[in-house]
């Protein structure tokens, strides 16, 4: 059942914008997949109306923590959801991220992992999963001023290398995470050829599968798009793919960044 | 002695439904998602996704966008066709143990008639429900942007498709004419077995900042909360004005709002927009129902039908 009412454990602002909270898992969270996402009703009135998609930001035994950035409405009600409160729960829902597709481990065990904005939400989950299979990872940050850039530590922790790139300049390089990546990646190639994990704007991770391309690096991203119900019935999350229409919700939100029509 | 089945059971055309409380076409997919959060069987019915003659891609993203107590969908009838319903959804449908009731669109009565026909020859088929009011669909042969906004081709499929099956004929109404009561009445000269209404409001919803619309196909259908008083006036303007039953829909969250629909002469309800929220909300509906059944000692749901005091 996927479907389960679950209690806040807590729920604490991280950043000026940015929330996490954890929740009970009702049963052994340790089948939930670094990427997968959980669909939550924010409260039980008909206002919102639809649940809102999470990632899994941290995934332990029977605690899962979700990153959030109040955006609107919903996000705004779920920050101040108190500890103790039951929230209503679809998930986990969605694919993943895939350690490496040919063998299940990772390839060279070496990965870069890049972040936009809130989009380090579920690439912390996955850092921890790559750490554990003893991969060697270069994470880039990049956020729009040095208040936006969240998880630091959490990915100095677990990361060999950390990047971080701000637009105006507050923290770490001064400019756009791709340029930065652009400029870091003739000395990471030249040693090796890691898998590229991403997750953030539109825009940027389109300039990412581009970069990946160029580079012949296999790369995954984890897209967003407006979602109904979150298990593949509305058809309402589309991404347009080289073969046609793919649900975000169903056959992502993880998808191989070649397979994308940017 | 009446059971609690018989209580609940309901006839539209000669199709039994072993309760009020059937699915929407579009909120529950073929129904092989929802069989993962509760018992199939339980349900009235189902109605799939609509499917046309060939398959549809669908309209660009994004496809959905929630405005205050509704969903606007611009979803474009994204289906993989006929010939993959035939071979990949109907064994899902089988296991279902549920009254399959199969939503269809033509662009021409040529496709309309294709698509019924080969649904006459498939058991699990129990009716068919005439999508004439997409909102997200251009149709040729019509100066209307929806099948059911023209009474002329409303009765032109309906007949032509009356004499080739069957099998109970839904026709599901746009609410977006200028007499709905009119197009009822036509569909049922025509010979429809039950009239499905309301498909979605026809709306539109814009970003302040960029300046463009919410969805890809700039306009889309509106369903939730926000509809459900102008689909109940709807049900009961119609309610008066034909002898076949009605299937209400639009806005349908709680057993309240389905009884409300059946006060206001539906006989059968969809629950749609609902499923995207609570996958289980159908089943709570039809519990619901239950006990205000029995809490107002009403023998037979048939008694609830029309009640309204006005």
């Amino acid at each position: 059942m996927k479907l389960f009412k679950a209690r806040i454990i807590s729920n604490n602002k991280i950043a000026p914008d940015h929330y996490v909270l954890s929740f009970k898992m009702p049963h052994a969270a340790g089948g939930v997949k670094p990427g997968q996402f959980f669909n939550i009703k924010v409260n039980d009135a008909c206002a919102p109306l639809l649940r809102r998609p999470f990632g899994a930001h941290k995934i332990n035994r029977n605690k899962i923590e979700i990153l959030y950035k109040v955006v609107g409405k919903a996000t705004e009600i779920l920050a101040a959801r108190k500890k103790g409160g039951k929230l209503d729960i679809i998930g986990p829902l969605g694919n993943g991220f895939t350690i490496n597709p040919q063998t299940g481990k990772l390839a060279n065990r070496q990965a870069i992992i890049v972040a936009g904005g809130h989009g380090v939400s579920p690439l912390i989950a996955l850092a921890k999963k790559l750490s554990d299979y003893g991969a060697r990872i270069a994470v880039f940050i990049g956020a729009r001023t040095k208040n936006h850039v969240v998880c630091r530590e959490d990915f100095k922790r677990l990361c060999a290398k950390l990047y971080v790139a701000t637009e105006d300049g507050t923290a770490g390089y001064k400019g756009l995470i791709t340029d930065l990546l652009t400029a870091k990646l003739k000395n990471i190639l030249a040693h090796n050829t890691p898998t590229m994990y991403a997750c953030g704007p539109k825009t940027m991770l389109k300039e990412i599968a581009g970069i990946a391309k160029r580079h012949r690096m296999h790369c995954q991203v984890s897209l967003e798009e407006y979602m109904a119900c979150g298990i593949g019935t509305c058809l309402g999350c589309a991404v347009k793919t080289k073969t046609g229409y793919k649900l975000v919700c169903k056959d992502g939100p993880v998808f191989n960044a070649k397979d994308i029509v940017w | 002695m009446v059971t609690t089945q018989d209580k609940l059971q309901v006839k539209i055309g000669n199709l039994e439904l072993k309760n009020p409380v059937i699915l929407a076409s579009g909120t529950c997919g073929f129904g092989s998602e929802i069989k993962d959060f509760a018992d199939t069987g339980k349900l009235g019915g189902i109605v799939t996704k609509t499917i046309t003659l060939t398959k549809r891609e669908g309209n660009p993203p994004p496809r959905v966008f929630e405005t205050t107590g509704g969903l606007l969908n611009s979803i474009g009838l994204d289906n993989d066709g006929f010939k993959n319903f035939v071979f990949e959804k109907v064994s899902g449908l089988e296991k279902l143990r549920t009254t399959v009731i199969a939503s269809i669109a033509g662009n021409t009565v040529g496709e309309f008639v294709k698509l019924v026909t080969g649904l006459s020859g498939i058991p699990v088929v129990g009716a068919i429900e005439l999508n004439l009011s997409c909102p997200n669909v251009i149709h040729k042969g019509t100066r209307f942007n929806l099948l059911s906004q023209d009474e002329k081709a409303v009765k032109k499929i309906i007949s032509k498709l009356r004499g080739i099956t069957q099998k109970t004929l839904i026709a599901k109404l746009s609410p977006n004419v200028t007499d709905i009561k009119k197009i009822a009445r036509a569909a049922e000269t025509a010979g429809i077995d039950a009239i499905s209404l309301i498909n979605t409001y026809p709306g539109l919803a814009a970003d302040i900042h960029t300046m463009k619309p919410r969805l890809g196909g700039v306009t889309g259908g509106l369903s939730g909360p926000a509809i459900k008083p102008l689909a109940l006036k709807c049900v009961w303007d119609v309610y008066r004005s034909v002898g076949v039953p009605i299937i209400g829909a639009g806005g349908i969250m709680t057993w309240e709002d389905a009884v409300e629909f059946m006060i206001c002469g539906a006989a059968v309800v969809q629950v749609g927009t609902a499923n995207f929220v609570n996958p289980k909300a159908p089943f709570e509906i039809t519990e619901g129902i239950k006990k205000y059944m029995k809490a107002k000692k009403i023998k037979s749901v048939k008694d609830i039908v029309g009640t309204l005091k006005a």
